[in-house]
């Protein structure tokens, strides 16, 4: 263990110091998806072979009006960079209206983040369908260019 | 004689797999025959599917694994039929099992004796192209996984004997001979592949290596094929650069006896097509074609984008000659049509869309079970019947029927499943066994311990992610006890081991890395219950379809990505929580909205089954679109059976039938929906266990070529209609094809146009002899048996003019007369026509209504507003949601008899809910703590469902109650309620954050120096 351990990073950062332009760490983010649209429609961006930036990871919950504004918060304390929260179209929604109350609650929460200091771009909720392999992948994609241009969350480099 | 409540399936294919599970779902005894050592039939050689490009295999593995260990379906593979005497309702059949010479009750298919057995023979399964031992199991996957001693091969050393540690090779095992009783017998034994030895002179095959058949470059595909994947010239194992297809091979073929279209080879070759330039960058493939046969749901939209993304070269020309080699490099050379110009090019690979024929039993089975072949010795059916045979109490499913893709197979398979469970609903639960999982393990007070198994899935994840790597990382995770990695961790065998590891190690939380929770998290949750774990226990981590496959070309970060969704499931198993099971009583009934055949087909079929039916028709009369078609296409009296149609229905009290109804509202769950009908203006409210959606499509009213400017202007429908008045005078006729499909803005294939044309000018040419018919088309799309209508309008004499969308014909006024224009593609000069008649055929649309329908029962519809399936390939009857399910036109355009296979489908999948009288049900649904509510209401007006109602408690509180019943589990009470009362399971608050740290993890890794360390640190604070 202690070995790999000793080999490894210096391997990572080069790594890193080839792939990105400085200041060079890669952003990270993370993805709320609900079960019945959006989560498909990310499977289906693989079924398609649909490529898209590794920095993203999904999380999975049943409905986006299932979404603690805690959960998003707690996120950019922690050092995420940028959140993304996917649901069903309006009027898709497969509780009814789970994704409008997701909107509502969003909107109030980049008022907050503003005030806090905390870049409200960093948190953006999509639309993505079941159908949308498409437009997951792109969202993906157009989502992390933002954040590479906003830069590190701040308030996680503060912290630490 | 008495009924006996079991059914003998002979074929386990996809087909026999799903007839199996429908009925021993719905409370009957199966006996599932194979003549095969293992089910699974030609869908398991595949490496994907279109038009999804679903990965076969994963697809197809639930079900071979549901198959294979479902308490009421005995396998009996290696079989053959020797015998059947009785009549519908009691038959008993003699079955002999050749000997494996290897115990299935030992065998645990681990596969040593294979690494020791030193006799090599060719691979079937690989269609020749790897080699296997001569003791063996078909393919990795492989139900039951049983190894069998290939006698013809096997020269008796003995050395597997000896190195077998269960015991379970066994020599002198002979031969057995069983007798089943049962009440109704469905075949489907599937078909074969044209024998491409008899094309040698024209194509090579078996004489120029770099020849090869589509089943074989399927083989090629697969990860577990001879090249892992890659696609190989034969003769030096080189890349190929470009490839050909040469479509039609074995089919639309009289000289060799095959006129039919075998239905599916055009969508299999875009397919692989497809697929091979993505597993073999800059490979070009050209697929060389007669008519481009994208007939199906969203098929032309693969055609589409096979063409413009993926680059795909198709040439339109007679059928490929023949093929001849280079004998220095064995390069192959083609001769073809191109702009008019003969061309000659050379390919590296040349692959032949091999035909299908009827399965090498089928003169057998027709002789045993003494049914009825056609000329071209498949089954024969008729319209009115797809799945029934001559003798009654004998059903018949999927390609033994005529050739058809998997969709079509899985529906005809479910229809003949409810019309063998129809017969004998008498004697439903009489001989099956109650489903019992081992007592639940109390894990109250246990500390996690986890056990994580990370799968290959073939190359699909384990060509990208380095799976190894992973596995040594998650052993380094709090509470992570066991880890291991599969090829397939949905196999048969591995579930086996998975539930094996569960009761050896203790665990107490299990977790698969793989693919999608949408498609395995339920089988997996029944492995575990296995093992005596509540299903609640497991976690899915997916790293296929939203790691390997969109990180394809960056494997290090696919590698670390998957570590980290890996250890994010590891953080939420922590937290997971064993839930209760609730039980639910299903109302034994079902409602089926549109009155049209399917409709009227598949409440009959429900009343049949024994449940009642309501049938809801928006008009004021029953049988929908079919009320304006006359007779079929082997001129079948449609009126008469329409008539007849009715008569069933008013004289069987189990239908009551509503009319001028439509559906206003619509709310509960499977086994307890609850229907607000307005009939003719009244009220009325109906209790219901399950819906099927059967509400068809119309007629598309065209606004081109014309329409309604002329009288002598028509489409199909009404053309049919005079003519069947014998009110068309004239002598020629001309029909446009495609008209409003296969455009931009609708770019679907309306399916049935092409066969409508030729029915109707074939009769144009009964009934007056003398007359010409042309007919201009983009492709002909007259797949299956119907191609030999359209090969009898060419013999009478009907005249084909091709165009397409750049190149359409023009429609004008020629005084009273009409005149159109269009170029001949083939003589390629302007020709002008002056028909006394122009009759379009018009596109198939998707009803109005289904956008409301669809709202209100919650389920999705397709980009071109069909309803939406549960899945293309193997739910084709179902929604997503359970107990709604779906048939007929409603799905997609097709044919009367389709729609009658899918009207029966959809009640066998409807049975297999109603049969129950009560459903078990584990609830992941939102509970209060009654001591922090404090009687706000906030979540009793937030709910959409009225689940959660204040009462009064004891003290004379306020609490909110949320109904179990009414709980949808969406979560959205717990976010709104302002004193974190409310707890979602499964969802609960710590479960998801603990997910977010644990994706954070990564950053305070990266962020402080020593790697381990920082790990490690992050690790504690997660389990917090
Ligand atoms: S279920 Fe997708 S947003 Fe509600």
């Amino acid at each position: 263990m202690a070995g790999e351990a000793s080999t490894k990073p210096p391997a990572d950062s080069e790594h890193h110091e080839a792939q990105t332009p400085p200041p060079g760490e890669p952003i990270n983010l993370i993805a709320f998806c609900c079960n019945w649209c959006s989560y498909a429609g990310a499977d289906l961006a693989g079924v398609s072979r649909l490529q898209y930036p590794p920095n993203v990871k999904i999380i999975r919950v049943m409905c986006t009006g299932r979404i603690e504004p805690e959960f998003l918060l707690h996120a950019f304390e922690l050092g995420i960079d940028g959140v993304l929260v996917c649901g069903c179209h309006i009027g898709d929604c497969h509780y009814i209206s789970g994704n409008e109350k997701a909107e509502v609650r969003i909107n109030t929460l980049k008022k907050l983040m503003d005030m806090i200091g905390i870049d409200s771009r960093r948190l953006r909720l999509e639309w993505v369908s079941a159908s949308e392999g498409t437009r997951f992948a792109e969202t993906v994609k157009d989502f992390k260019e933002q954040i590479e241009k906003l830069g590190k969350n701040k308030i996680y480099i503060a912290q630490s | 004689m008495e009924k006996i409540g079991a059914v003998m399936i002979a074929g386990g294919g996809i087909a026999g797999m799903q007839s199996a599970l429908d009925l021993a779902d719905s409370g009957f005894k199966v006996y599932l025959v194979d003549s095969s050592p293992t089910i699974g039939g030609a869908m398991s050689q595949l490496d994907k599917t279109f038009p999804t490009n679903d990965c076969a295999m994963c697809i197809m593995a639930p079900k071979l694994v549901e198959t294979g260990r479902h308490h009421n379906i005995e396998l009996l593979t290696n079989s053959s039929i020797k015998d059947v005497k009785g009549e519908a309702g009691n038959f008993t059949i003699k079955v002999t099992k050749t000997a494996r010479r290897v115990r299935e009750d030992k065998c645990t298919g681990c596969g040593i004796c294979t690494l020791f057995c030193p006799i090599e023979v060719p691979d079937s399964y690989n269609k020749g192209m790897k080699l296997r031992k001569a003791i063996y199991v078909r393919y990795p996957q492989a139900v039951p996984p049983t190894h069998t001693i290939d006698m013809e091969h096997c020269i008796g050393c003995g050395i597997c004997e000896s190195q077998c540690k269960a015991n379970a090779i066994e020599y002198a095992q002979s031969d057995e001979e069983r007798e089943l009783n049962v009440g109704a017998i469905i075949v489907s034994p599937g078909f074969d592949e044209f024998n491409l030895e008899l094309m040698r002179r024209e194509y090579g095959f078996g004489l120029f290596p770099n020849v090869i058949s589509s089943p074989q470059l399927e083989r090629m595909l697969s990860a577990t094929g001879p090249y892992r994947g890659l696609v190989l010239r034969p003769s030096d194992g080189k890349m190929p650069k470009k490839v050909a297809f040469i479509q039609c091979v074995g089919s639309r073929d009289r000289s060799i006896g095959n006129p039919y279209c075998s239905s599916v080879c055009c969508m299999f070759a875009i397919k692989e097509a497809v697929i091979a330039q993505e597993h073999n960058q800059g490979l070009q493939a050209h697929i060389f074609f007669m008519d481009m046969r994208a007939y199906g749901k969203e098929f032309d939209d693969y055609y589409i984008r096979a063409e413009q993304e993926h680059g795909i070269l198709f040439t339109r020309n007679n059928r490929i000659a023949d093929v001849s080699q280079d004998p220095k490099t064995q390069n192959l050379i083609l001769n073809y049509i191109k702009d008019g110009e003969m061309k000659s090019e050379e390919f590296d690979l040349v692959v032949l869309s091999v035909g299908m024929v009827f399965p090498k039993d089928a003169k057998n089975l027709a002789e045993k079970f003494g049914i009825n072949l056609n000329e071209f010795n498949f089954c024969d059916t008729d319209i009115f019947n797809p799945t029934s045979t001559n003798i009654p109490g004998i059903f018949v499913a999927g390609a033994f029927e005529a050739p058809k893709d998997i969709p079509g197979t899985v529906a005809q398979a479910s229809g003949a499943a409810a019309h063998a469970s129809a017969l004998v609903s008498g004697q439903r639960d009489t001989l099956v066994v109650e489903k019992t999982f081992p007592e639940e393990i109390d894990i109250g007070g246990q500390d996690p311990r986890i056990g994580v198994f990370v799968c290959h899935c073939g190359i699909n994840i384990g060509g990208v992610v380095d799976v190894p790597e992973v596995v040594e990382y998650v052993k380094t995770l709090p509470n992570v006890v066991y880890a291991e990695h599969n090829l397939y961790t949905c196999s048969q065998d591995t579930q086996e081991k998975i539930k094996q590891i569960a009761q050896e190690q203790n665990l107490n939380r299990v977790i698969v890395a793989s693919c999608t929770p949408r498609t395995h998290g339920p089988l997996f949750q029944n492995t575990i219950r296995g093992a005596g774990l509540n299903p609640y226990l497991f976690e899915m981590a997916n790293i296929r379809d939203q790691c390997s496959w969109v990180h394809m070309h960056e494997p290090d970060k696919a590698t670390d990505k998957a570590k980290a969704l890996v250890r994010m499931a590891v953080a939420r198993a922590r937290l997971l929580e064993p839930l209760p099971k609730s039980e639910i009583e299903i109302s034994p009934s079902a409602i089926i909205i549109g009155g049209g055949v399917t409709g009227m087909n598949a409440a009959l079929m429900i009343a049949e089954e024994g449940y009642d039916a309501y049938l809801i028709e928006k008009t004021d009369k029953l049988g929908g679109i079919v009320n304006r078609l006359h007779y079929g296409l082997r001129g079948e009296d449609i009126r008469k059976y329409l008539t007849e149609l009715k008569s069933k229905i008013d004289s069987n009290d189990k239908i009551k039938v509503y009319l001028n109804t439509t559906l206003e509202n619509f709310s509960g769950f499977v086994g307890n929906y609850e229907a607000e009908l307005n009939v003719n203006g009244n009220k009325e409210t109906l209790k219901t266990g399950v819906v099927i959606v059967a509400t068809g499509g119309k007629e598309y009213k065209p606004e081109e070529y014309m329409y309604g400017e002329h009288d002598r202007i028509l489409t199909q429908l009404e053309f049919g209609e005079l003519l069947n008045e014998g009110k068309v005078k004239g002598k020629e006729f001309v029909m446009i094809q495609c008209v409003g499909s296969r455009e931009e803005h609708r770019p679907y294939c309306s399916r049935i146009c092409c066969t409508h044309a030729i029915k109707n000018a074939l009769k144009i040419r009964e009934l007056h002899p003398d007359s010409k018919v042309y007919i201009l088309f983009k492709d002909m799309r007259t797949y299956g048996f119907r191609e030999i209508y359209y090969e009898d309008a060419t013999r009478e004499g009907v005249l084909f003019i091709r165009f397409d969308n750049e190149t359409k014909p023009k429609v004008s006024k020629d005084g009273d007369g009409i005149k159109i224009e269009v170029l001949d593609h083939f003589i390629q000069e302007d020709v002008a026509l002056y028909p006394d008649y122009l009759i379009l055929s018009p596109a198939t649309l998707p009803n109005e209504g289904n956008y409301d329908l669809a709202q209100m029962l919650k389920v999705p519809l397709s980009k071109d507003k069909f309803f939406l399936e549960a899945h293309m390939k193997l739910r084709p009857v179902e929604f997503a949601t359970e107990g709604v399910f779906l048939a007929g036109l409603a799905h997609s355009p097709k044919f009367f008899n389709e729609c009658i296979s899918e009207a029966n489908a959809a009640v066998s999948r409807a049975c297999t809910v109603l049969s129950k009288r009560i459903m078990e049900a584990y609830s992941a649904i939102s509970v209060v703590d009654e001591f922090k509510c404090i009687g706000c209401g906030t979540c009793e007006e937030i709910c959409e469902y009225h689940a959660p109602s204040l009462v009064e408690k004891g003290s004379g509180k306020l609490v909110s109650e949320i109904n179990k019943a009414l709980c949808k589990g969406c979560g959205a009470c717990a976010v709104a309620c302002c004193n974190g009362a409310i707890t979602t399971l499964h969802f609960k608050n710590d479960q998801i954050l603990s997910m977010v740290e644990s994706a954070a993890e990564e950053l305070k890794r990266e962020s402080s120096k020593p790697a381990e360390e920082a790990q490690t640190g992050a690790s504690t604070s997660g389990a917090d």
